[in-house]
């Protein structure tokens, strides 16, 4: 992961809407009065998800004036974790998991199919703009592997037909529904419904 | 109290104590880069490693509270070892260019990589590379250097009270940046430069001047403000190269605002070097002789009473005394040293004294700000009040609205009605202040400006005094001057009070009752000429040598040795450190010159008799340094007259403040960059 970059084009202001603002007030009851700030990590997400899954200055800024503390505070916790982007990333925001357990089950082709169906690097939107798709590590859904998230849906136990498949229906804006590509349920075992000792529901 | 054994040596501690503290007791030097003494602990670095019996790993001195028994051992296998992992993986990503860095000579991580670095790298792969970051005209950025101790950050948001630094990232992404690149506004950002350990932080005026073994160092004593802020100044040759603090726990510790390090620059533009005179309407370049002829025909064809002299806001002890034995000698009373008319009590040395000291502000309970805006006015002064407010909370109140003041304050009040309330004990704030132990009311010279400017002061220490505030132990009452020349020319009686008329200098300037004003160095003066003569005295070419009529090229303060008398009454010595430029001479020579060619005797045979004559003029002095031995119990108190109006707090314009502000190129950047945020903030 590389730092990330702030996008070149802002709007210039940024509210939550009524519910949002009414759900922010609402986080804020869950902390202490003298430790407001604590809020800043459900708040961001709160203006991620109102602002087409990214976030602009103007909402660092507000965040930062809503919970008095300074935007650098703001801006250090946005630019730390990966789960921010402030940038945009398209309607379909398509992260690959690409640690270990992924990885040996193939997650580098569905990484070679991303670059293909959506763009040649990571973090830049496809051509008509609905897509972007990003390496990130794991996502603790090992069981499945190779698994990719796609906003905040997983799909599941990939294979290189199934990854094209779904990539294609984002790109089309025609989406499939997430889960098991297999056809499992969660992760229990695909075919004989055992655990080793012959115990059921171990 | 506890025992620690640090290398076999068994020594004391206090409680609360560090490792790395009691380590330095023993005298065993533990290298840091992170840990600094003025700021909280952070503890990143790792450069502290020590041992410790029954401990796997080495452990973090700085971050590590000391105990009862433990046994550390400074200089083992292991702490040389667990030292030179980590200087490898701080150089990693360091880059070699130290032969093009402005940190090269004091550069923590060159000197401690002396003894804990390896003479080859053993990483094969990129180094990397940080885009520099703008942190406005007094930083310098070179981000690739950057380890990553955190000093700045912790600096801006401890100390300069703007959390305006920050690491953005995380990882080997990590970077240190202000919010959106914008530049530091604190009047303290210089300092930054020197907690940096390494050359990512440098200053930007400095860049590639010198390097620091080639400056000549020499001990001196700022005259930007009244704190008296100790200061290095390193010079190469005749330039004045930069100006570092100097360590003194009882007035600056260790930082200086961005005025004292930076205003330097302006010692070497638009100085006066030979002597002028206006002929035709245009200064023309003249001689000693010429001058002095033209000054003294001048002086003898003019009444006495019809000469005036006014001494600028930066001029020495010396100098105010051989002016004044100059004037006096010519036959006149008419001096003064004060830009504004603002109300001064010159009877007692605690009526124009900062009397509470700045130490003691750490141990003060409750402040109250009268008129005074101690961001602007004496910055040194406002970081101990954000110190004290941050290690224990001291609530500052406020009559008179100054603006940010990097602390949280109350108003509570803004006319001088409420100052009445207050004295005569109406209002609740008096209630409060009288239970406090340790109260501190600073008056500002913004208040004293008032028509009620007397009201104000005499009333305030009534009031102090009766509820005994003003003893041996404690003395609430503080009066905050703004230049270095005042308390020195209040101790040497340079002004015009006659009686109950605390301001006759100013009603006969208005009535334009001189015909001739000699300017010692003073430019601030607010002053529409006519057909006065005027004599400029001074080193620099600014609002007043303008219209003058007559200059004569003087020394900066830093080619003069000068005593100067701080705001709580501390005296001390500004060292000459380079020689004057073109042809100008000492003050009081000059004043030597004009008294022996119309009086026909000098004023002072040596720099000697100068100095003794007016170390013996300074009162309730204690000797250079120390606070002077006050009169706390024989208090005289007066009695003023309240009008009902609004306190307003002058506006001070910073970075301008005097001559050699204004001469300076990095303050006029510094203002420009100011007023392009203030506008920025205006429209949105």
């Amino acid at each position: 992961m590389s730092l990330k970059k702030v996008h070149h084009e802002q709007p210039e202001k940024f509210e939550f809407t009524q519910s949002n603002f009414d759900l922010a007030k609402k986080i804020l009851e869950k902390y202490p009065k003298n430790r407001k700030k604590s809020a800043v990590m459900p708040l961001l997400s709160l203006a991620q998800n109102q602002n087409d899954n990214w976030i602009p200055l103007a909402a660092l800024k507000y965040i930062g004036k809503f919970l008095s503390m300074p935007y650098i505070n703001v801006y250090e916790i946005a630019t730390f974790y990966s789960m921010y982007n402030l940038s945009p990333v398209g309607k379909y925001f398509v992260q690959v998991c690409t640690t270990s357990p992924c990885a040996l089950r193939g997650s580098n082709n569905i990484v070679k199919i991303c670059k293909e169906k959506i763009s040649k690097n990571p973090s830049e939107l496809s051509e008509n703009g609905l897509c972007s798709w990003t390496e990130v590590e794991c996502l603790g859904a090992c069981v499945n592997a190779p698994m990719m998230q796609v906003n905040t849906d997983y799909y599941e136990d990939l294979d290189d037909l199934s990854a094209e498949k779904i990539l294609n229906s984002f790109v089309d804006d025609k989406p499939l529904s997430p889960g098991s590509f297999r056809n499992r349920k969660n992760s229990a075992p695909e075919k004989e419904k055992k655990v080793s000792n012959g115990i059921k529901n171990a | 109290m506890p025992k620690i054994i640090i290398n076999d040596k068994e020594i004391e501690f206090k409680d609360g104590m560090t490792v790395l503290q009691a380590c330095e007791l023993a005298g065993a030097e533990i290298p840091r880069f992170c840990y600094h003494e003025r700021l909280s602990i952070a503890g990143n670095c790792r450069m502290c490693l020590v041992e410790m019996e029954k401990s796997q790993k080495p452990i973090a001195s700085c971050a590590m509270p000391a105990a009862e028994g433990m046994k550390i051992k400074t200089n083992s296998k292991m702490v040389e070892k667990a030292r030179k992992g980590v200087m490898e993986f701080l150089l990693v990503n360091h880059p070699l260019d130290c032969p093009v860095c402005d940190q090269g000579g004091e550069c923590d991580l060159q000197d401690q990589s002396l003894y804990y670095g390896f003479d080859g790298s053993r990483f094969k792969e990129n180094k990397r590379l940080v885009k520099d970051k703008y942190m406005g005209p007094l930083i310098k950025t070179q981000m690739t250097r950057c380890i990553h101790c955190t000093r700045c950050i912790r600096f801006a948001t401890e100390v300069a009270g703007v959390p305006e630094l920050g690491a953005i990232g995380r990882g080997e992404d990590m970077e240190i940046t202000t919010y959106l690149e914008k530049s530091m506004a604190s009047e303290l950002s210089g300092n930054v430069i020197d907690l940096c350990p390494v050359g990512a932080l440098t200053s930007k005026p400095y860049a590639f001047e010198a390097r620091p073994w080639e400056l000549k160092k020499t001990e001196s004593v700022d005259v930007m403000d009244a704190v008296g802020s100790n200061i290095r100044i390193d010079s190469y040759g005749w330039e004045v190269k930069r100006i570092l603090p100097r360590l003194n726990n009882s007035i600056n510790e260790e930082w200086i605002s961005d005025k004292t390090r930076y205003a330097c620059d302006g010692l070497l533009k638009q100085r006066l070097d030979k002597p002028y005179i206006r002929k035709d309407g245009k200064l023309i370049e003249s001689n000693w002789d010429e001058v002095i002829d033209l000054v003294s025909s001048k002086i003898n064809s003019i009444d006495p009473k019809r000469i005036a002299g006014h001494v600028g806001c930066m001029s020495s002890l010396e100098t105010i005394n051989s002016f004044k034995k100059l004037l006096i000698s010519l036959g006149t009373n008419n001096f003064e040293f004060r830009e504004k008319p603002f109300y001064i009590n010159p009877e007692q040395k605690i009526n124009y004294l900062f009397n509470s000291s700045i130490q003691e502000i750490e141990n003060s309970d409750f402040l109250l700000l009268i008129g005074a805006n101690p961001r602007k006015e004496a910055t040194m002064l406002n970081a101990r009040i954000r110190k004290s407010f941050v290690s224990s909370g001291l609530p500052v109140f406020s009559m008179g609205n100054p603006g940010d003041l990097t602390y949280p304050y109350k108003i509570i009040g803004e006319t001088t009605d409420d100052i009445k309330k207050f004295i005569n004990e109406e209002s609740e704030i008096s209630n409060k202040f009288k239970k406090s132990k340790r109260p501190i009311v600073i008056i500002g010279e913004s208040a004293l400006e008032l028509k009620s400017g007397k009201y104000i002061l005499e009333g305030v220490k009534d009031f102090l005094f009766k509820n005994g505030f003003i003893n041996d132990k404690w003395n609430a009452f503080n009066i905050l001057t703004q230049n270095s020349s005042t308390i020195g020319a209040i101790d040497l009686n340079f002004f015009d009070i006659q009686q109950e008329n605390n301001f006759a200098f100013f009603q006969k300037l208005e009535k334009k009752e001189f015909d001739l004003l000699y300017f010692l160095a003073s430019d601030e003066l607010n002053f529409d000429k006519e057909n006065e003569f005027i004599i400029y005295q001074g080193s620099h070419g600014d609002k007043i040598a303008q219209i003058a009529d007559v200059i004569l090229p003087s020394p900066a303060y830093t080619e003069q040795n000068g005593l100067f008398i701080n705001l709580e009454g501390r005296l001390q010595k500004a060292v000459k450190v380079t020689n004057p430029i073109g042809s100008s001479k000492e003050d009081w020579k000059i004043f030597n010159l004009l008294n022996k060619k119309i009086k026909n005797n000098e004023l002072f045979t040596n720099y000697k008799e100068l100095i003794d004559d007016t170390l013996s003029k300074v009162k309730n002095n204690t000797g250079f340094d120390s606070l002077p031995n006050l009169e706390t119990k024989n208090i005289k108190l007066k009695k003023g007259e309240l009008v009902s109006e609004k306190i307003l707090i002058r506006e001070i314009d910073y970075y301008f403040s005097n001559a050699i502000a204004r001469a300076s190129k990095t303050m006029s950047d510094c203002k420009l960059i100011k007023s392009k945020k203030n506008q920025n903030r205006l429209t949105g």
